[in-house]
């Protein structure tokens, strides 16, 4: 009986254990998949026309810098969506909504975070790119803005759900000794709690641009994936094209191993890396905030 | 001039949290509306044949069955593969993970994982089980792609659950002379569970509506029967939507919303869930 026991305990702790390690396993698995069939590309194409400005694979043209740009655009548009509307649900729904606003806004904003960006995508092709045609007077609504307008709407509740983290982690004797000193409520969130969250909120904002960068369904869905080179202001209202869109479009339709197969992985090894630094950053601002407060408090 | 001043204040103050009430209401109002939206213009077209036929006349016609019963099943591929795996795992680093620089590194993936985007997954999934197992575009591949993708929020929410139960628990149940492995399953597992329930549920609630990871992985343009294996491809609701909504010209909007209200409903009934279990728990908790 002893002896079944401590072995019985042995082979779940090493069962339990290689599960908790599955995580390294996997990133290490995804890492490598991309590269043994995205590096090929560095071989098969030259530099020169991965960083030129035609996408055009059909006839051999791999330009890299439209789709680049595209994404670009993009997700700086959703950024200046996401960012305030983010930050502001969060404390509005941390500091000031009492307590059975709270209870209805937070399952309303994680509903946002569960529809489907299929679903969203198919509202945009229906509703939102028809108004912004008519709107600003585009020859087509698929564009620039109206995939930005959808992406921060996607990144809306990973900002939401991380700032307010940061937001009721702060300890409550911050407030109490600002309104102590006769701070309103207001004064309080500007110069008292925003500012001990501010790692915190950094990480939400870093976190939702990495939401945006890789949304795929929604974009694909109303950018009208014109590989066209996207830098100015004016091509917001123009279409362009992804990086995700492009592999999500094209990935169906090439033969396996050839040349646009390779690039298409290449791609995805970009976004991977992109992904890996945004996220990265993010961990180590919250782990360098850590270590600053236990300084302050010890 | 001072009492000015302090008015001023508080005058900023209401100001202020009037604009983030505003705010708020932009973030939520769209939401709400995007929801009443699709249950009232996909309501008309929900029929008894548009749930339990399959397609007709170039998709334009019948019914959606074939694609809800492979959300369903890929729903479940997805559980049977990321649920075991995403407890066990959690349950590592809230119980036996020492604090090294290992178990940073497990973290660290976690977060990794969680912000790969979901195309990229579909990239991995076709590499991986698609090519190099060969499993073919299968539900197969399909469930495994997105349960690598759901692994995250497993794991991050059964931890939170997990590390919520009360250390005293634990020391009593090992005092008794429980092994580890007992405290864990006679106590700590039992009052996490709520908790670890809504995460699961949270999720798959995301792989359901995925499109992306299964794009080149499992999913079919138009199959109008159900799969027979899970090594058959399937059709599947997000896809499916996508592909009517922007692949297929005279697309009737009526089944177009229709679609969109069943992903939809099947999507919001997880959620619902999800809410109930966890804000029950909570009001029954004794600790």
């Amino acid at each position: 009986m002893e002896k079944t026991l401590n072995w019985r305990e042995f082979a779940i702790t090493r069962l339990v254990r290689a599960s908790g390690y599955s995580a390294i396993v996997f990133v290490t698995l995804i890492f490598f998949f991309l590269l043994r069939e995205g590096l090929p590309t560095l071989t098969e194409v030259s530099v020169s026309n991965l960083l030129s400005l035609r996408w055009y694979p059909i006839e051999e043209h791999f330009g890299l810098l439209p789709l680049i740009t595209g994404s670009i655009m993009v997700t700086l548009g959703a950024t200046l969506v996401a960012v305030p509307l983010g930050i502001g649900t969060a404390v509005f729904i941390a500091e000031v909504a009492p307590r059975w606003a709270r209870e209805i806004l937070k399952p309303l904003v994680e509903l946002l975070g569960g529809l489907p960006s299929v679903v969203l995508g198919f509202l945009g092709i229906l509703l939102l790119s028809p108004f912004l045609r008519s709107f600003f007077n585009l020859p087509t609504g698929l564009t620039a803005l109206a995939g930005a307008l959808l992406l921060g709407g996607i990144a809306v509740p990973t900002v939401v759900s991380v700032a307010e983290d940061a937001l009721d982690s702060v300890p409550r004797s911050y407030r109490e000794g600002a309104w102590a000193l006769g701070a309103t409520r207001w004064q309080t969130i500007w110069r008292v709690t925003l500012p001990a969250a501010s790692s915190g909120v950094l990480t939400a904002i870093m976190l939702g641009v990495g939401r945006a960068i890789g949304e795929t369904m929604a974009v694909m869905m109303v950018t009208g994936n014109a590989p066209v080179l996207a830098v100015t202001p004016g091509s917001l209202f123009s279409p362009v094209r992804t990086m995700t869109a492009t592999i999500a479009a094209e990935m169906g339709e090439v033969a396996n191993g050839s040349v646009h197969y390779h690039t298409l992985f290449f791609i995805g090894m970009v976004l991977f890396v992109i992904s890996l630094a945004v996220n990265l950053a993010a961990s180590s601002v919250v782990f360098r905030a850590k270590q600053r407060a236990e300084r302050v408090l010890s | 001039m001072k009492r000015i001043f302090f008015l001023d204040r508080h005058l900023t103050e209401r100001l202020g949290f009037g604009l983030l009430l505003l705010v708020a209401l932009l973030t939520v109002i769209p939401i709400v509306a995007v929801v009443i939206y699709i249950l009232y213009e996909g309501g008309p077209a929900i029929s008894w044949e548009f749930l339990t036929a399959v397609p007709r006349d170039g998709m334009r016609e019948g019914g959606i069955l074939p694609a809800i019963i492979g959300t369903f099943y890929l729903t479940i591929g997805t559980a049977i593969f990321s649920v075991p795996l995403g407890i066990a795992a959690a349950i590592y680093l809230s119980e036996y993970a020492p604090e090294t620089g290992w178990t940073r590194v497990i973290r660290i993936a976690i977060i990794n994982l969680a912000g790969i985007p979901s195309v990229v997954y579909g990239l991995f999934g076709l590499g991986l089980f698609v090519l190099f197992l060969k499993f073919g575009t299968s539900i197969l591949s399909a469930s495994l792609t997105l349960s690598i993708m759901t692994l995250p929020v497993i794991i991050s929410t059964a931890e939170e659950a997990l590390r919520a139960v009360p250390q005293a628990f634990r020391t009593v149940s090992i005092s008794l002379g429980g092994t580890r492995w007992q405290t864990i399953r006679r106590i700590v597992l039992p009052q996490a569970l709520p908790g670890i329930l809504t995460g699961v549920i949270l999720g798959l609630e995301r792989a359901a509506g995925e499109t992306a990871p299964i794009l080149f992985t499992g999913a079919a343009f138009f199959l109008p029967r159900l799969p027979n294996s899970p090594l058959d491809a399937t059709m599947a609701l997000p896809y499916h939507l996508f592909v009517i909504s922007t692949q297929v010209p005279e697309m009737p909007p009526q089944i177009q919303y229709g679609t969109a209200l069943v992903l939809l409903v099947f999507v919001l009934a997880m959620n619902i869930i999800a809410t109930v279990i966890r804000s029950r728990a909570r009001s029954r908790r004794q600790w």
